[in-house]
């Protein structure tokens, strides 16, 4: 409804009063807050300066490494985080920068005798203008080694460009977005796509007596991403979709939609909404009008019913299978060190979530680089060093594919049930080495 | 399902629309107050409700006079601190000073509660569908009807039949008069600014089912309370009814029958209505 300067006023605000909102969380991601507000606002007449330079002599940051004085102090390596921590994302944000400084905490700050120096910026929401802003001033003023985080698809999309201008690693911590990697050589993906978490769940449904699905998606890139995979996969299976419903982001009342799927009586329903308010509207409408009682399932990806939601959603979620990479109820001895080690830098407020092991492994895969290079850090030695890395995550085994700097990893079929402690998605089937089939 | 059954929940949604409108129509019709915080008030009364069950293990339903006299107090508290500064202000220091306070909301909501959903406990007998007359209605939508017919009729008969509704009326007629007639201008306000901040309240709290709580509900649904007061007509409690069923009822009945243009038809409406009737549908003035 506002046009466009005033949303950006509008998010300025946001992040202006979120820093605010921080305080008690820590003086750093304050600082961070107040800093990126600062710079946001400086940056419309530093950002064409700023290209220019860079795009003038793209070798400008490369040779500093070279010249003779500099080997005796090498300093930290330092890491730009950017991700969105005011306006409807910030949770995302707080997930990630959670996940990163555990990692970090449980190994003493230090990679191949360099400090990590995090800096981390407030993209504020979905903006590829403040995203691309921010990652400039990183590159020339900060001077940064990589560039990481990355929440939304637009705002990775608007950095891309600048990561092959300036030869700088992007980790790639969540957006899902298939074509992210194929934007820049320079781009690393350690989260998930969304077919790639799609397909297995379609598979899965075919084989296990589910003929006829109805599919509900949000009317936005990844809800199509989400409903073109898991359609194609279910039909090559031999499923039928009864019908397929796009529904508005932000939709407040999900009964009309609901009281379509009923009429049509399919035997499951597909959904992908954005997490939080969406998913719990959905699930508690279709409680409501007793679709589960008629025994029409529900089926969607893990971001659904992710962990820092689930509690809330609470028993409307109870029976929903969903496919994804991560539950908090994964059973494994990195997942119980990692999940300690996020209560501990977060202050123990909220579940880490699947989002939370993206920061979490990102930042592993970052160090194992490192680590690799002796500490000698050069864009394209890097990239090297990313394909084919492993790592053992707390979600499982996952690796870096050498072809597309993408992920593989296993994928598991889950159920959300109620233990003593709260709900969890429960794994009880798994697909090995899985890729992203959006490519 | 039946035309019926689309009717009955349009009605439930167009009634939670007007519970919560009312009070914006209240202050920016009668009071001339742009009071885009209106919405933060409605996510005040959601968080109260669930922190009074929560922390307090308060029934859901015992939580909701709590949450009217929450509203009423802190709607009182900011009317006398901030608001009457703006009686006479530009409609440009208005929106600024309450976006403010709106943003100041959404991140203090975040700071106490953390920036997840919130849910209720509601009783048993509010969940689920009962069959009236071979018609599956939703439990929690008939009580919601039920409540917000009770609220507009006494609020009808409160500005209508009144001497608080007369002085209310009298005050924003002509505000200097008044006081030389001997009305007290500034309690009268300051208890009507309280009434539409309980009434939000109320609505944040009873909405927490249907629209969910987080702490961008203030900016989320502030436009559809926007929207609902200017088709109405600020200032009009029957106009606000209007707007918000025929809002209701077209946004369900268009999700349901067109989805795929559904979620357009309230904005196509808007734009008629408004053209039909500038003023909206029971507009005071032009």
């Amino acid at each position: 409804m506002l046009d466009s300067p005033t949303m950006t006023a509008i998010k300025l605000w946001g992040s202006v009063f979120s820093g605010f909102g921080a305080l008690g969380l820590g003086m750093s991601l304050l600082l961070g807050g107040l800093l990126s507000a600062c710079e946001s606002k400086r940056a419309e007449p530093a950002a064409g300066t700023a290209t220019t330079s860079a795009s003038a002599s793209p070798s400008t940051p490369e040779p500093e490494p070279k010249p003779g004085p500099a080997p005796a102090a090498p300093g930290p390596v330092k890491i730009g985080l950017i991700a969105p921590f005011s306006g409807p994302f910030a949770g995302a944000g707080k997930q990630i920068e959670g996940g990163v400084r555990a990692w970090l905490d449980q190994h003493g700050g230090k990679v191949a005798g360099r400090e990590i120096e995090l800096l981390v910026k407030d993209v504020t929401g979905v903006a590829p203008d403040v995203a691309k802003s921010l990652a400039q001033g990183l590159i020339v003023r900060d001077k940064v080694d990589f560039l990481a985080g990355f929440v939304l698809t637009p705002n990775a999309l608007a950095v891309a460009p600048l990561a092959t201008e300036a030869k700088k690693p992007m980790v790639i911590m969540n957006a899902a977005t298939s074509v992210i990697t194929t934007k820049s050589p320079y781009v690393v993906r350690v989260s998930f796509t969304l077919p790639q978490v799609s397909a297995p769940l379609a598979s899965w449904a075919a084989k296990n007596g589910i003929k006829s699905v109805y599919t509900l998606v949000s009317d936005y890139a990844p809800g199509a991403d989400a409903e073109g995979q898991f359609k194609k996969t279910f039909e090559a299976a031999g499923g039928k979709i009864v019908d397929s419903l796009r529904v508005p982001v932000q939709n407040p009342d999900f009964a009309p939609y609901i009281q379509r799927i009923k009429d049509k009586k399919p035997q499951a329903v597909f959904i992908f909404v954005p997490a939080g308010a969406q998913g719990t509207a959905f699930l508690k409408a279709f409680q409501e009008r007793g679709l589960s009682k008629q025994g029409i399932r529900v089926l969607a990806t893990g971001d659904v019913t992710e962990d820092q939601e689930l509690d809330a959603m609470g028993d409307a979620a109870l029976g929903v299978v969903t496919t994804h990479h991560y539950s908090a109820a994964h059973d494994s001895p990195e997942n119980t060190a990692f999940k300690q080690a996020f209560s501990k830098v977060t202050g123990g407020k909220v579940r880490a979530n699947f989002m939370a092991v993206g920061g979490y492994d990102g930042m592993a895969a970052i160090a194992q680089v490192i680590e690799k290079l002796g500490g000698q850090i050069d864009g394209d030695r890097a990239m090297e060093a990313f394909k084919g890395l492993q790592l053992q995550s707390p979600r499982g085994p996952i690796r870096i594919d050498p072809e597309t700097r993408d992920v593989i990893q296993t994928v598991y079929v889950r159920k959300v049930e109620q233990r003593p402690d709260g709900f969890y998605n429960v794994e009880f089937d798994h697909f090995d080495e899985q890729k992203d089939p959006g490519k | 399902m039946s035309f019926l059954g689309v009717v009955f929940d349009g009605i439930a949604y167009g009634s939670l629309l007007f519970l919560i409108s009312v009070g914006l129509s209240i202050t920016l019709g009668l009071m001339n107050v742009v009071n885009l915080a209106h919405g933060a008030f409605a996510m005040f009364g959601g968080y109260c409700s669930v922190w009074l069950t929560t922390t307090w293990g308060l029934p859901f339903l015992w939580t909701l006079p709590c949450v009217c006299l929450a509203g009423a107090g802190v709607g009182a508290l900011a009317e006398r601190l901030l608001y009457q500064r703006l009686y006479r202000a530009s409609h440009l220091d208005q929106v600024l000073l309450t976006i403010g306070l709106t943003f100041m909301a959404v991140a203090a909501a975040t700071f106490f509660w953390g920036p997840t959903q919130q849910r209720v406990e509601l009783p048993d007998f509010l969940r689920g569908q009962v069959s009236v007359l071979g018609l599956d209605l939703g439990a929690y939508r008939s009580f919601l009807i039920g409540v917000v017919v009770l609220i507009s009729l006494g609020l009808r008969g409160l500005i209508e039949r009144t001497r608080f509704g007369a002085q209310l009326r009298a005050a924003v007629d002509n505000q200097q008069v008044s006081a030389g007639l001997g009305i007290p201008v500034q309690r009268v306000f300051c208890l009507a600014f309280a009434l539409g901040s309980a009434l939000a309240a109320l609505g944040g709290a009873l909405g927490i089912e249907l629209l969910g709580l987080e702490p961008s509900f203030a900016l989320e649904y502030l436009v559809y309370f926007l929207l609902v007061v200017s088709v109405g007509g600020a200032g009009s409690v029957r106009g606000t009814a209007f707007a918000a069923l025929a809002l209701g009822l077209c946004d369900v009945a268009g999700k349901y029958y067109v989805p795929q243009i559904g979620a357009f038809i309230i904005y196509a409406l808007m734009i008629v209505l408004l053209m039909l009737f500038p003023a909206g549908l029971q507009g005071r003035r032009a």
